[in-house]
């Protein structure tokens, strides 16, 4: 309504403009910071990967910690001597092995739990799923003395199938493919069907190939779960033949000589499979856990 | 078998009958198809959950010669009554009361600064959310190294106070427990943040530009339509914080120089749990601990649908 005043109106769409400019400039600084904050931690376990031991302690109280130097750059010494230390390569072996596990025969149990509970009518459906969504709330803390009690009795302790046979079936990922199915259009299986397709064919050739994006978060949450274990791992493993990554850093920390550069090699080890494949596969990653908050 | 089925169904107008063995068929594969998961999660989750409630009654232990007695109350008794498991306690409900709000208010003021249709903001997205990638194993001891006294966080802390103030953090009965709080909130609270923008997202625009056609300051807008509007997601994040804060047991393991120390200052619920099943071998009072520590999250969730499903009732 007050178009027609140009000159009035003129400075104050600048000066608006300008305080846009400076606030967009305020945000980004603000960013730069918050950025500084999650990154430095992790900057400087890199930069100390490669440094002398004695260089990653002096460094730790100045901006050198940041820095790689030339003189006290020892390349691959600290991951070799922290292998010949504490076995690195066979607890990340070990850790690839339980994890791979757990995620490859998980996505097939839960994707085809999930799938029977969203489209094949048998009797008991409707209490299988409320059991389902009533098994999600049980943490897996509350689990783990019984569960130390029945496999140390069936003599499972100090073996990797200790660590990947109770985290293959998962009540939150069971949910997240019945959901994911529950709305997928029907018409496709049906026309599989009439075309004379079984049902597991058409599982697997129809169904599964539509269920790409359940699958993909699945494997990432549960790489990103089973990755990370610590707890069961602690009571389950003992020696370094089947220990995992996140025990194995644990027990080297406290093992003397404590040397710095060599735990850092070892923890940018064990964190790098992560860092890659969340920047490759980043887009799943936020969708899976922003679904998994949708559901509560 | 198959084949019948697919008969069935393509003629499964004609007749009860073979309607009735279509269903039999189906029902069949719906079995075969669930199994695997069904057996695996008797097995491995309801089968321990029930004998965690039967266990906490005996007099259990990992290996002893003894024979199972049932004890009662006993270990409950006992737990209850233990000063390690107070502290714990105490010490879990520290934690809550300081990250739940530290990192839901921190969480969303990530979240709203991403949300912004700015250049980088992906970018800056993708930063923020990196420690969650990283195993908290790996950031318990890259924080123990800064948190040195020696460290990094000191040299920051003494140019920010011009040497008032540093302290031997992880030495610290006082100070080790915030640390590790610290630690806890760098690396879980960009997953709060994730789920805070998939709610921000959701609020619709119309809704704003209604409160500023209105006239609405911008912290109007936040409190009438932001808050609001992400309710639920709000909800969410402070119970699951507050289920992982309950859970606290990386960090009090790794980072000090004795799990749960400085003279068990960060000692926690799961560490007692830890240390009673596993290290003393104690299965059936491990298991009482498992019990009050699952009534507890199950309390959370509940309080938390209740609040949630009061949300649907009023829209």
């Amino acid at each position: 309504m007050t178009a027609i005043q140009t000159s009035p109106t003129q400075p104050k769409l600048e000066s608006m403009e300008r305080r846009r400019r400076i606030n967009l400039i305020v945000q980004y600084i603000l960013m730069v910071l918050l950025a500084a904050f999650f990154l430095f931690p992790l900057v400087f376990m890199f930069v100390a990967a490669f440094k002398q031991d004695a260089s990653v302690l002096s460094d730790s109280d100045s901006i050198k910690a940041f820095i790689p130097d030339a003189d006290s750059f020892v390349g691959l010494e600290n991951i070799r001597s922290a292998s010949s230390r504490a076995s690195v390569w066979r607890v990340f072996l070990n850790s690839t092995i339980i994890s791979g596990f757990i995620v490859g025969l998980g996505l097939i149990v839960n994707s085809l739990f999930g799938y029977a509970l969203a489209r094949l009518r048998f009797r008991g459906r409707f209490a299988l799923i409320a059991t389902i969504v009533a098994l999600i709330i049980i943490p897996f803390e509350a689990l783990a003395v019984p569960l130390l009690f029945i496999t140390a009795e069936l003599g499972w302790l100090d073996t990797y199938h200790v660590q990947i046979l109770p985290f293959i079936a998962n009540p939150l990922f069971i949910y997240l493919f019945y959901t994911f199915f529950l709305n997928v259009p029907v018409s496709l299986e049906e026309a599989a069907r009439v075309d004379g397709a079984g049902p597991v064919r058409t599982f697997v050739s129809v169904v599964a190939p539509l269920a790409k994006p359940a699958y993909a978060t699945m494997a990432i949450l549960g790489f990103l779960f089973s990755w990370g274990q610590y707890l069961w791992p602690v009571m389950v493993t003992r020696g370094v033949n089947v220990r995992p990554l996140p025990v194995g850093i644990g027990v080297f920390k406290t093992t003397p000589p404590v040397q710095w550069g060599d735990i850092m090699a070892f923890a940018a080890l064990m964190t790098l499979p992560l860092l890659i494949i969340f920047l490759i596969f980043q887009r799943y990653f936020i969708q899976g856990i922003a679904s998994s908050g949708v559901k509560g | 078998m198959t084949t019948a089925t697919e008969e069935g169904r393509r003629n499964s107008r004609r007749g009860k009958r073979q309607e009735s063995t279509t269903a039999k068929a189906e029902s069949k594969v719906a079995w075969a198809f669930s199994s695997p998961a069904l057996i695996l999660l008797l097995a491995f989750t309801v089968a321990p959950f029930l004998l965690a409630f039967i266990l906490s009654f005996t007099n259990q232990r990992l290996i002893s010669p003894l024979p199972t007695r049932f004890v009662g109350l006993d270990n409950y008794i006992d737990t209850l009554s233990s000063a390690n498991f107070w502290k714990g306690f105490f010490n879990n409900v520290w934690f809550v009361a300081v990250v739940v709000p530290v990192q839901t208010a921190f969480a969303l003021w990530l979240a709203i600064l991403v949300n912004r249709k700015i250049p980088g903001r992906v970018f800056f997205r993708t930063v923020f959310f990196l420690p969650v990638v990283t195993v908290m194993a790996a950031a318990a001891v890259i924080w123990s190294l800064l948190f040195n006294a020696n460290g990094l966080i000191n040299a920051i802390m003494e140019t920010v106070t011009f040497g008032n103030f540093t302290v031997d953090w992880l030495n610290s009965t006082t100070w080790a427990l915030p640390a590790m709080m610290l630690v806890g909130i760098w690396q879980g609270v960009g997953f709060q943040m994730v789920i805070l923008l998939a709610a921000l997202q959701d609020v619709p625009e119309v809704l704003y530009e209604a409160a500023s056609i209105d006239g609405a300051s911008r912290w109007q807008q936040f409190r009438n339509v932001t808050l609001p509007g992400i309710r639920n997601g709000l909800i969410f994040v402070v119970t699951v914080t507050m289920i992982l804060a309950f859970r606290l047991f990386d960090q009090v393991y790794i980072m000090p120089r004795v799990p749960g120390g400085p003279l068990d200052s960060t000692r926690t619920m799961m560490l007692d749990l830890v240390e009673t099943g596993f290290g003393a071998q104690a299965i059936g009072r491990g298991a009482s601990i498992a019990i009050v520590f699952f009534v507890i999250v199950l309390s959370l969730t509940l309080v938390q649908r209740r609040f949630i499903r009061e949300e649907g009732e009023v829209t």
